[in-house]
C-alpha cells in the first residue's frame, strides 16, 4: 500500500525482504546502509535482537530521487524469518509493495526455505494480495559456499524449489561481501515503483 | 488494499483541525500515520526533534502487536493505547480502518483533555480523508 502525497510530490513506498531465519536479509540491509551515501539513506532501525536474530524487524528508509518530478521514497523491512514469529512477519508485510525473498543456499535449510516461501503466500493472500502480481525478486544468498566444503544447494534446485512457477527474476547472491546486493535492490525498487506509477497513472512507464 | 493517495486540499484541512485541537492545547507533536508506517502529516513545534521515520514505523508495529493481543482475549482491536512517561506521554488512536493518529505531551497537559479531543478529532479526520463507516 503506497502513500502518495500530491501536495509535496512525493511517492512512498515499502518493500520488505523476506525469508527463512538467518538467511541474511538483515545483512542485506546492512550492507545497503554502509554502502549508500547519508544524504540518500535515512538511519537504520533495528529493534532489539537477540543474538544475531531479527526479534520485530529492521528497518532502512532511502531516498532513490525523482520519476516524473515524485520524490520516491522507500522503506526497507525485514522481517523475523524463525517459524515462531509468524504473527509478527505478518504484521511488517502490512502494506507491502514489493518483496525481495532470500533464501538460504544451505542445503540444511531447503525445507525451511519452501517452508518460508509458502508462509510469505498465505500471508500476502490474507492481504488480499497474490505472489503472482505483486512486485517479487529471488535472492539466492551465501553463494560463496558452493565453492566450500559445506553442502549447499545449487541454483538449479532453488530455482525449481521456489521459482518453477513465478519465473520471477533471481539473483545470486553473497550478501556478507555485498555480491548480488544492489543488483536484488536495484530490481526490487524499478519493479515496485513502475508497479505503483502504473496503478496511478503518475506517468506512462 | 488499495494505496492512500493524499491531495493539498484534504492534508491542509487535516493539519488545520490538529492544530485547533490539539497543538493549541499545549500538545507539543501530533503525527498521523497509515498502518504501514508511512507519516502522512505531522504537526507541532518540536516535531524536528524526533526521528518521524522510525517513530511512524514503530508507531504502526506497536499498534499491530497490540490489536494481536486483543484478538487473543477475543476483543476485534484496541481503539486507543497510551504509554505514559516521566516528562512526555505519547497516545495513540486508531482513525478509520487504516489511519493512526499519534498525541505527544508534556506534563502540563491532561490526559483527560487529549481523550476528549482525540476523540472528537479522531471523527473529523474519518471525515476529511472519507473513512467513516
Amino acid at each position: 500500500m503506497a502513500l502518495i502525497d500530491l501536495s509535496r510530490k512525493e511517492v512512498h513506498c515499502k518493500i520488505v525482504y523476506y525469508g527463512p531465519g538467518r538467511g541474511g536479509k538483515t545483512t542485506n540491509l546492512l550492507y545497503i546502509y554502509n554502502a549508500m551515501n547519508s544524504n540518500v539513506r535515512g538511519k537504520m532501525l533495528t529493534i532489539e535482537t537477540k543474538g544475531d536474530r531479527t526479534l520485530f524487524f529492521d528497518l532502512l528508509p532511502l531516498n532513490l530521487g525523482k520519476v516524473n518530478g515524485f520524490d520516491v521514497r522507500i522503506q526497507l523491512y525485514t522481517v523475523p524469518g524463525q517459524t515462531i514469529y509468524e504473527a509478527t512477519r505478518k504484521l511488517v508485510l502490512k502494506g507491502v509493495d514489493g518483496v525481495v525473498f532470500v533464501a538460504d543456499s544451505l542445503r540444511v535449510r531447503r525445507e525451511k526455505n519452501i517452508e518460508s516461501f509458502n508462509d510469505l503466500k498465505k500471508n500476502l493472500v490474507d492481504y488480499g494480495l497474490n505472489i503472482e502480481e505483486i512486485p517479487l525478486v529471488l535472492q539466492y544468498n551465501k553463494r560463496d559456499l558452493a565453492k566450500s566444503a559445506i553442502p549447499t544447494l545449487t541454483v538449479e534446485e532453488l530455482e525449481s524449489d521456489l521459482n518453477s512457477e513465478l519465473k520471477a527474476k533471481a539473483f545470486e547472491a553473497t550478501a556478507t561481501k555485498g555480491i548480488g546486493v544492489f543488483e536484488t535492490l536495484k530490481e526490487i525498487s524499478k519493479d515496485t515503483i513502475r508497479y505503483v506509477v502504473k496503478k496511478h497513472l503518475l506517468a506512462d512507464i | 488494499m488499495n494505496d492512500l493517495v493524499l491531495t493539498a486540499p484534504v492534508l491542509e484541512e487535516a493539519r488545520q483541525q490538529i492544530e485547533n485541537a490539539l497543538i493549541k492545547a499545549g500538545v507539543h507533536t501530533v503525527l498521523l500515520i497509515d498502518d504501514a508506517g508511512n507519516v502522512v502529516a505531522n504537526c507541532g513545534k518540536d516535531v524536528q526533534r524526533f526521528d518521524t521515520t522510525a517513530l511512524a514505523a514503530l508507531a504502526a508495529a506497536n499498534f499491530g502487536a497490540t490489536s494481536e493481543i486483543a484478538r487473543l482475549i477475543g476483543e476485534d482491536d484496541f481503539s486507543l493505547l497510551f504509554h505514559k512517561g516521566k516528562k512526555d506521554s505519547i497516545h495513540f488512536a486508531r482513525v478509520g480502518p487504516r489511519l493512526i493518529l499519534v498525541t505527544i505531551f508534556g506534563d502540563e497537559v491532561a490526559l483527560g483533555l487529549v481523550r476528549l479531543r482525540v476523540a472528537q478529532l479522531t471523527k473529523t479526520i474519518e471525515k476529511i480523508f472519507g473513512l467513516e463507516s
